[in-house]
């Protein structure tokens, strides 16, 4: 082991450009995975605390009577989507938008407001699908007049999410492809620099185990480096945007521990494919 | 300890480098191999090390098959031999000692015995002065010297020795020799190829002779049938 650690030192000391390079990619790569999971990851956030609020409501067309609306209230909970119903009558939405309102609150008539039921979906049924299949359900009876749910803005939320975890992945692989090439050729200069003890390790009966360990104990230091790099890099990036911009949420510990260990495989691997493809050339 | 066969090595741009080639080396035999240049004497060497397979036939080295051994089993192999080279392949940047160490550090050996251990092969081979000399420092012989110790270093059962004298003047040729015969004296199995025809004729050893890649004479086996002359085939 103290071999394998003091080659691995050596590794850098040889080839330090190639090897702050790698560090360098490594970095970028978890850095684009960062970036772009932050944002997936507070967009997510503000859907959680959206859906939970997702509400449908169904006016109620002027002249209905009592019972077919209650009839259909009925029919409605029985939706097995659906977690309740609520009947709230002209009178009671006008009292609910003055306290919403506050101080416009005596703009509003009594009358101006339509009756309606509002309708909640159980967790789980609150993404934009199944909100608007349910709300084409609804606009199907009679009774209802108009049917309204923050479609679009919610819509939009997902959208964003889901373009910022695809430009995430996209990028972080690309960066991740490159990093795995550059380690991988950093590594190749080590082995070949030691090409000739490499080969009477061979001859006197190393195992291409013991050979290749610090390879790769080298790769991983450095993918350990570019790690906490890009730990460094997503941190300043959150701090500056909390500041200015807006505030938002970091990374749990799990998932930074999780990022930085991806650095190290990261490196690994970029040296198991170069060791590999050596030691089979000889 | 070594038999080969009905082996055949096939390279692919070379083509045939030995053909239908068996014959059978026991415990603590001192064999030459000769053969002009190209006749397949670091080949058949090679195949005893297994750096190179058979194309067909069967190598059987220090109780290991090259039919059966699995790649990860050729270390365990290694450490059962020895080998040594003409140009003695030593590392260059690390001393004497540090060149024998390293074959015992490289195969797990525990680093308290390694000291001692380099102490004992220095003495067995006459460079307990030359420690802490790098290879550059030291004459051909000495360099030599230095490989066989290293060879040594895992308590080999046979010595693979591909023209240890090669490089060397007559002196140094005589030393590394009986140096070899020494380790030989003591039980090890040594295989030798030259191309130091008096060295073979003044050593009185089996003498395997290659030529074009086929085995065109075994000394032991022209005993078994006779001396020469009287009518006993090669
Ligand atoms: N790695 C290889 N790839 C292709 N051909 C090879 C290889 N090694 C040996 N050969 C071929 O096998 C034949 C025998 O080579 P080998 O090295 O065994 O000869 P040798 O008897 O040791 O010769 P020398 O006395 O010059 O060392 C040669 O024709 C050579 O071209
Ligand atoms: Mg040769």
């Amino acid at each position: 082991m103290s071999l394998a650690t003091r080659e691995a030192f050596n590794g850098f000391k040889r080839s330090p450009v190639l090897s702050l390079l790698s560090i360098t990619t490594i970095a970028f790569s978890l850095y684009a995975f960062g970036l772009f999971g932050l944002v997936a990851l507070n967009i997510r956030s503000a859907l959680a605390q959206v859906e939970d609020r997702v509400e449908i409501r169904a006016f109620v067309a002027d002249g209905t009577s009592a019972e077919a609306t209650s009839a259909a209230a009925g029919d409605i909970g029985a939706f097995p989507e659906v977690q309740s119903v609520t009947f709230v009558t002209s009178e009671q939405a006008l009292v609910r938008a003055r306290k919403e309102l506050g101080e416009f609150s005596d703009v509003f008539e009594a009358g101006i407001l339509p009756a309606s039921l509002d309708v909640r979906l159980k967790p789980g049924f609150r993404d934009p699908n199944t909100v608007k299949a349910v709300a084409e359900r609804l606009k199907s009876y009679d009774f209802t007049d108009d049917v309204r749910y923050g479609e679009e803005w919610v819509q939009k939320l997902y959208r964003i999410r889901n373009i910022a975890t695809l430009a995430g992945l996209v990028l972080g692989f690309a960066f991740a492809g490159v990093a795995v090439i550059i380690i991988g050729s950093t590594i190749r200069m080590s082995v070949l620099a030691r090409a000739r003890e490499i080969s009477i390790m061979r001859l006197v009966g190393a195992t291409d185990g013991f050979i290749r360990s610090p390879f790769l104990i080298d790769g991983a230091v450095k993918g350990t480096f570019g790690g906490i790099l890009a730990l460094l890099l997503t941190w300043v990036s959150y701090s500056l945007i909390t500041r200015f911009v807006i505030t938002a949420q970091f990374f749990d510990v799990r998932l930074v521990v999780l990022g930085v260990l991806a650095g190290a495989v990261l490196g690994l691997v970029g040296s198991a494919l170069s060791v590999s493809r050596h030691l089979r050339s000889v | 300890m070594i038999r080969f066969t009905r082996v055949t090595k096939e390279f692919p741009r070379t083509g045939v480098a030995l053909r239908e080639v068996s014959f059978h080396v026991a415990r603590g035999e001192f064999v030459f191999l000769t053969g002009p240049s190209g006749a397949g004497k670091s080949t058949i060497l090679k195949l005893c090390y297994l750096d190179e397979r058979p194309s067909d036939g069967e190598v059987r080295v220090a109780g290991m098959s090259s039919v059966a051994i699995r790649g990860s089993d050729v270390p365990k192999l290694r450490r059962k031999l020895g080998v040594i080279f003409q140009d003695f392949r030593l590392l260059e940047d690390r001393t004497v000692e540090a060149n024998i160490g390293f074959a015992l550090e490289v195969t797990g050996a525990p680093p308290a015995s390694i000291g001692p251990k380099v102490g004992r092969l220095l003495t067995q081979v006459g460079l307990a002065s030359k420690a802490t000399a790098f290879p550059a420092e030291l004459s051909g012989g000495e360099q030599q010297r230095v490989a066989i110790a290293r060879a040594l270093a895992n308590d080999p059962v046979l010595v693979i020795a591909d023209e240890p004298t090669g490089n060397l003047d007559d002196r140094a040729t005589r030393g590394v020799f009986q140096l070899l015969r020494d380790i030989n004296a003591s039980g090890t199995t040594v295989i030798m190829a030259t191309h130091d025809l008096d060295l073979v004729k003044r050593a009185e050893c089996r003498t395997l002779e290659l030529n074009h890649g086929a085995l065109v004479f075994d000394s032991a086996a022209a005993a078994a049938s006779g001396p020469p002359g009287a009518g006993g085939a090669a």
